[in-house]
């Protein structure tokens, strides 16, 4: 019989506690598997590729290339320091979004037969999905600078706000991601349906075009009932703008982060015993 | 949720004797199985005030009722489909159960079936890392047992190759190497006596020997009536998700192929 000297660990099924917090409790546990999920992810993906984790700053770049050359030329947009650093901001940002709220979601319904052998976690994919993410905005955040040294842009110290952008961004995408994970285990065309969510969205915020552009009929519900308006904002002001965010905007980000946030881990993890079953 | 706690304090209040690892109270486990495939959301709503959504309730396990004590070696026996996959989850608390109590004292580690979580672009070594902190590992604690890990699997040679190289036995090696280079106080084998050649057949074998000399209660699922009669002290047969028989090996092994078919 095994040594009784070291305190035991125990499992009561009817002892379920408050499951946000325990799954809070858990997932800080196993913050090492997290780590090693997000070094796989960003592993794997370029691992064939001869430019590696080259294409992270190529991507973006090429993206904007293409649409500065479509938009700039064809649409004149008139933007305060130049189209091509204005789109970049907002696409790095949009792309984290998109992205990481796309691979929770994917992450659990299709990897998610790992919770079917072993006690993990639930909210472990989507907190990879969301520091894969992080990783990646970080490193294309790169050639955003590049961009706006050569096309002129001035760097103001406000770039020193950007990591709280991104955490705010964070913030968002993860209550967002667990939301949509939360519904997909119930009904899998969710997402199918996200893809086209994604597209309506972006175009209904001012991403690739400047929100000046839009009628005054329609600017108030493209702009102020649309949250991703708020975080993609956060992200360009103390870049492309190059100044600090005001009060309101700040708060305004802040609050819709930290309700997403809320919202999504609650509903998510009250929900947590029901993955094994349906996955 | 999991407590920690005193083992000498503080357990009286939970129904689990001090000699038991696993006290499973009436637990049963109900699947629904919807009649038809209802593959949209819109359609799922459109059937839903229909009030056309049918779904079959399926028990797969049923009132079992189980005590397993410390530093047994205990079978689970049964023909496909009988639940035993599903007392096991309950027990490695992948699955709460629908109704009833599941109460595990100590370190559960499931062996997983080889390689559950391997990835092939990765190599070797980035995989022993990513499977050990599943198991619930941290990267220290992988790093202190990592080269016995690898001494075990026998991949010096290939460690630092990518998984896709790999045989499927130098898979299933790296993947047994991992899964028991932990120190459970309860460890789930489901069918995986049979992994490698044969003389990792009889490393792997003598690993799960050591175990029991630990005192490590484990709890074995097998087709194989030799396997778990020659291990297991006592054993629990199941069908359609309930308990038949639970008691000495030899009693259960034969009353469970009384009733088998021939």
């Amino acid at each position: 019989m095994k040594a009784l000297d070291r305190p035991e660990l125990i499992y009561d099924s009817q002892d379920r506690g408050n499951l946000p917090l325990a799954e809070l409790r858990e997932a800080l546990k196993y913050r090492h598997l997290i780590v090693q999920l997000i070094r796989r992810d960003i592993l794997t993906r370029y691992k064939r590729s001869v430019l590696g984790i080259g294409w992270t700053l190529l991507n973006p770049l090429g993206m904007m290339l293409v649409l500065t050359i479509v938009f700039s030329q064809i649409f004149k947009f008139a933007t305060v320091y130049g189209y091509p650093a204005y789109v970049l901001s907002g696409l790095l940002a949009w792309t984290f979004f998109a992205q990481t709220t796309n691979a929770a979601m994917v992450n659990l319904v299709w990897g998610g037969g790992l919770l079917n052998r072993i006690y993990i976690p639930r909210a472990s994919f989507g907190l990879a999905a969301i520091g894969t993410g992080m990783v990646n905005i970080v490193l294309s955040t790169i050639p955003l600078l590049f961009v706006m040294l050569i096309t002129q842009v001035p760097i103001h110290p406000s770039i020193l706000f950007l990591p709280v952008s991104i955490l705010l961004l964070a913030a968002f995408a993860l209550g967002v991601g667990l939301l949509l994970s939360t519904m997909a285990v119930y009904f899998p065309d969710v997402a199918e349906m996200y893809q086209i969510v994604l597209t309506a969205w972006m175009y209904l915020t001012p991403i690739i075009y400047p929100e000046e552009v839009l009628p005054e009929s329609i600017r108030f519900w493209v702009t102020h009932l649309n949250p991703m308006y708020y975080m993609v904002n956060i992200y360009r002001i103390p870049t492309y703008y190059g100044r600090w965010p005001t009060w309101p905007e700040f708060l305004a980000a802040l609050a819709i982060a930290l309700v997403a946030l809320i919202v999504g881990w609650i509903v998510f993890s009250n929900k947590s015993d029901e993955y094994a079953y349906r996955i | 949720m999991l407590t920690v706690s005193d083992p000498k304090v503080a357990v009286s209040r939970l129904p689990i004797g001090l000699d038991e690892a696993i006290h499973i109270e009436k637990a049963s486990v109900q699947y629904r199985v919807p009649h038809e495939r209802i593959p949209t959301f819109k359609e799922y709503m459109i059937r839903k005030l229909q009030g056309k959504v049918r779904h079959h309730l399926f028990w797969a396990l049923k009132d079992v009722n189980l005590s397993v004590h410390r530093g047994e070696v205990f079978g689970l026996i049964g023909p496909n489909g009988a639940g035993k996959s599903t007392l096991l989850k309950l027990i490695a608390r992948v699955l709460r159960p629908t109704e009833g109590r599941v109460i595990v004292r100590g370190r559960v580690s499931p062996l997983l079936e080889m390689g559950a979580g391997f990835h092939a672009e990765l190599t070797g070594r980035e995989n022993v890392y990513l499977n050990g902190t599943i198991l619930g590992f941290t990267r220290r604690e992988i790093d202190a047992k990592f080269d016995h890990i690898v001494d075990f699997a026998e991949l010096w040679d290939f460690i630092d190759a990518p998984l896709r190289t790999y045989s499927s036995g130098m898979w299933a090696r790296l993947g047994f190497a991992v899964a028991t280079d932990v120190d459970p106080d309860v460890l789930i084998v489901d069918e995986l006596l049979s992994v490698g050649d044969e003389s990792f057949q009889r490393k792997s074998a003598a690993r799960i020997e050591a175990f029991r000399e630990q005192g490590v209660t484990i709890l074995l699922v097998s087709h194989n009536m030799e396997t778990i009669a020659s291990i297991c002290q006592r054993a629990a047969w199941l069908e359609h998700g309930k308990l038949m028989a639970v008691g000495q090996v030899a009693d259960v092994v034969a009353e469970y192929r009384k009733n088998q078919p021939h």
